[in-house]
């Protein structure tokens, strides 16, 4: 799923896809796909969003975030720029900018541009939402499929497999005993007095 | 041009608020056409999926706004078929809510006692049952043990769902494929049908306009089958009456946009929405602590880690559900379950060094998903929701091709809106700190607002005109025969599920509705039995008339 022949050719897309694995890698990070991986920062262990899946996810067309890509590249780099202006930061130039700040910075950056006094909040928030999405319903992809090919973001949440027909039932699913007092005041159809 | 189509009555909307009068003017005779914005699916197109373009997506929409997100149906059914069917009745205190206007919200006709026996129809017409402690899930058992533990009671909340049926799979909110879920596609909607009743699924209606004879013309767009951004051919059909029922975040859309043509609307419409106060807090349970705290024991060597398994809210506590407390401090808390993806976003981690809601330790937070346990808070809200100009078409710019939209809802919560949230907060942490059963934090609001899955009172019923769109028999203002029997119409928050009471008060305004049908020539009489034929409830609001 990791487009791990991008990695070295930041390029090849005027560098969009690295910038957005490195957004998508600041919302739930993940390892390093290879000692030279400069998108993914390697803050955790495992697969996080880029892993999952989420530039696959963004670039569904049907999703509303394809169109958007390109811009929102671009002003994240630019708001990388002043961000590393402002905190006096020396960025490597052989990677976009955003991809070039260190991970607590690209984390502090995330922080500030998806505060509810930013006024372009909404588009941040939004790519970070399919990141999440990507990661933990796998949005991209048929569910069931997903599960069956072990897609890391299903497996770590813990998320349950299905029947044989890819449908989910759970036969074992009570306590099966009172466990409360109901309130004194229930009326008699089980509602609230 | 010549040839407008024409019916008797329009219905806009196939949920609780269409489909109950679709029924009962069919049933009583009229020809009824409802025009319903999202596709008809059954129950073997309800997909078990996450993906994007699975029915998931189709049926369901988020509507984002200023300050407020708004979930809900766009569908044949519409929000019955993506809900989690919880059916408490509103407690006795709500209807004598005064809210921000300092006098009474409701009609003076309606109190609990004059609801109850609609309320009964609708039981009887779903059905709604009562629900068993032996067949409540796991994570509706835990959250009514830790309300014992904190000396609280809880209940198991009455629902529409057949529980035999039920396979506790928890993906309700893309449609029940095992048709457990007693949704309109169960009993209203098969019934109009069967009297007459013509459904068209993807018209969308953007605006009404008035004849010279005082009929109403409906102006719908075709949405495209799998593109809802695309519109295709537009189309107006007469009526003699309209129904509007498109959902408390369309229905004052639709008549905003009417304005310029049908003349000025009241002044609460688009105005004292309420989101039901609603909040959620995310628990992660020590299982460990619960076992030796609460002594659950799944019999398998598991003590929960049971989040995915059930069908949604089954048990609430309801000690704060009390009339003596003050207004605003009123609440009830349900257990719930949220899918991932908008479920896990806007949940936060508890005790963060860093960023609360992304980050290495929100990630470290999801790897516990089993043992989460959500809380879901009902309260009483301010009415403080105002919808902005329309948008050219809907009630949304759409940003996806299903579900995912911007509206024109601001949302500012007041100090009272925010008295309710906080004494929740804490009533939330109260039962679940106690004894280390769990880590809790409310979800943020920092991203999309506020959110609810329950809008209500855009255009809400009321005795005063300046703070009320509909008179108590849910007819527009100043613009006779057009009816709204949505979730809109209802005057304030609930502290409670709200379909119930939706359902209640649309079945309460039929007999209206039929009389000003027959007023305008309409040949129509009250009096259908139950969708299924029977006809307790009808004998039972036979006395009320």
């Amino acid at each position: 799923m990791a487009r791990t022949e991008d990695v070295d050719k930041p390029d090849i897309d005027g560098g969009r896809t690295i910038t957005i694995e490195a957004f998508a890698d600041t919302i739930l990070p993940g390892e390093k796909r290879s000692p030279d991986d400069r998108a993914i920062a390697g803050a955790a262990d495992g697969a996080g969003a880029v892993a999952a899946g989420a530039v696959e996810l963004l670039e569904q067309p049907g999703g509303g975030m394809a169109e958007a890509l390109d811009s929102l590249a671009f002003s994240l780099n630019e708001h990388a720029i002043e961000y590393a202006d402002e905190q006096r930061l020396t960025l490597d130039s052989d990677v976009p900018a955003f991809v070039a700040l260190p991970f607590d910075h690209r984390t502090a950056l995330v922080q500030l541009l998806t505060a509810p006094d930013q006024p372009d909040k909404q588009m941040w928030v939004s790519l970070a939402v399919f990141c999440t999405m990507a990661f933990d319903s796998a949005a991209h992809l048929r569910t069931a499929d997903a599960i069956a090919d072990g897609h890391p973001g299903l497996l770590t949440i813990g998320y349950a497999r299905p029947d044989g027909d890819g449908l989910w039932r759970f036969p074992r699913y009570s306590y099966g005993r009172q466990l409360a007092d109901v309130h004194p005041h229930t009326t008699s159809t089980g509602s609230p007095a | 041009m010549n040839s407008v189509e024409s019916t008797d009555v329009l219905v806009i909307g196939s949920g609780f608020g269409g489909a109950i009068a679709a029924y009962h003017l069919a049933a009583g005779g009229a020809r009824v056409v409802v025009l319903e914005r999202g596709p008809w699916l059954a129950a073997d197109e309800f997909d078990h999926d996450f993906q994007l373009g699975s029915s998931y997506t189709r049926i369901f929409d988020f509507v984002v706004g200023d300050g407020m997100s708004i979930l809900g149906g766009n569908c044949v059914g519409g929000g019955s078929v993506v809900y989690f069917a919880t059916m408490p009745r509103a407690p006795r205190f709500i209807f004598e809510r005064r809210g921000s206007i300092g006098r009474r919200m409701w009609p003076a006709a309606i109190d609990r006692d004059s609801l109850d026996p609609w309320y009964d129809r609708v039981v009887e017409a779903l059905p709604v049952t009562q629900q068993s402690w032996d067949k409540v899930p796991y994570a509706g058992g835990l959250f009514a043990a830790a309300c014992a533990h904190a000396g609280r009671t809880a209940n198991p909340v009455p629902a529409a769902i057949d529980t035999d049926e039920c396979t506790n799979c928890n993906w309700m909110m893309a449609g029940c494929r095992f048709d457990a879920k007693r949704s309109l596609l169960l009993n209203y909607l098969p019934a109009a049908l069967a009297h007459g009743a013509e459904i068209r699924p993807k018209h969308e209606v953007q605006s009404l306009t008035r004849t010279d004879d005082g009929r109403y013309r409906v102006h719908y767009r075709i949405v495209d089958d799998v593109d809802y951004r695309v519109l295709h051919d537009s189309g107006t059909i007469e009526a003699a009456i309209v129904v509007l029922a498109a959902g408390t975040a369309a229905t004052p859309v639709i008549l905003q946009r009417s304005e310029p043509e049908l003349g000025p609307m009241p002044h609460a419409v688009g105005r004292y929405f309420s989101g039901n106060g609603e909040r959620l807090n995310t628990m992660i349970l020590d299982e460990d602590r619960v076992r030796e705290v609460l002594g659950l024991d799944r019999g398998d060597g598991r003590v929960y880690e049971a989040y995915q398994i059930g069908r949604g809210p089954t048990v609430a506590t309801w000690d704060q559900l009390d009339g003596s407390l003050p207004e605003y401090e009123r609440f009830s808390l349900e257990q719930l379950y949220f899918p991932p993806g908008l479920g896990t976003i806007l949940a936060q981690v508890p005790d963060a060094t860093g960023p609360t809601w992304f980050g290495v330790e929100k990630k470290e937070m999801l790897k516990s998903w089993p043992s989460w346990l959500t809380t879901f808070t009902m309260s009483e809200d301010d009415n403080e929701g105002v919808f902005g100009p329309p948008p050219e078409t809907g009630n949304a710019v759409r940003m996806s091709q299903q579900m995912l939209g911007n509206g024109p809802l601001r949302y500012e919560p007041t100090a009272n809106t925010w008295r309710g949230w906080n004494l929740s907060d804490a009533a939330v942490k109260d039962i679940f700190e106690r004894d280390g059963l769990a880590q809790v934090r409310p979800w943020t609001n920092d991203l999309v607002g506020a959110y609810t899955v329950h809008p209500l009172a855009s255009c809400r019923i009321g005795d005063d005109p300046e703070t009320s769109a509909l008179d108590d028999r849910h007819e527009l203002r100043g613009h006779p025969g057009i009816f709204v029997t949505d979730g809109s119409a209802v005057p304030c928050g609930l502290t409670v599920n709200p379909a119930l009471t939706i359902s209640a008060l649309a079945e309460r305004a039929m007999p209206g509705i039929v009389e000003a049908a027959q007023e305008r020539g309409v040949p129509v009489t009250y009096g259908a039995p139950s969708p299924d034929g029977a006809t307790a409830g009808r004998r039972a609001v036979a006395g009320t008339a």
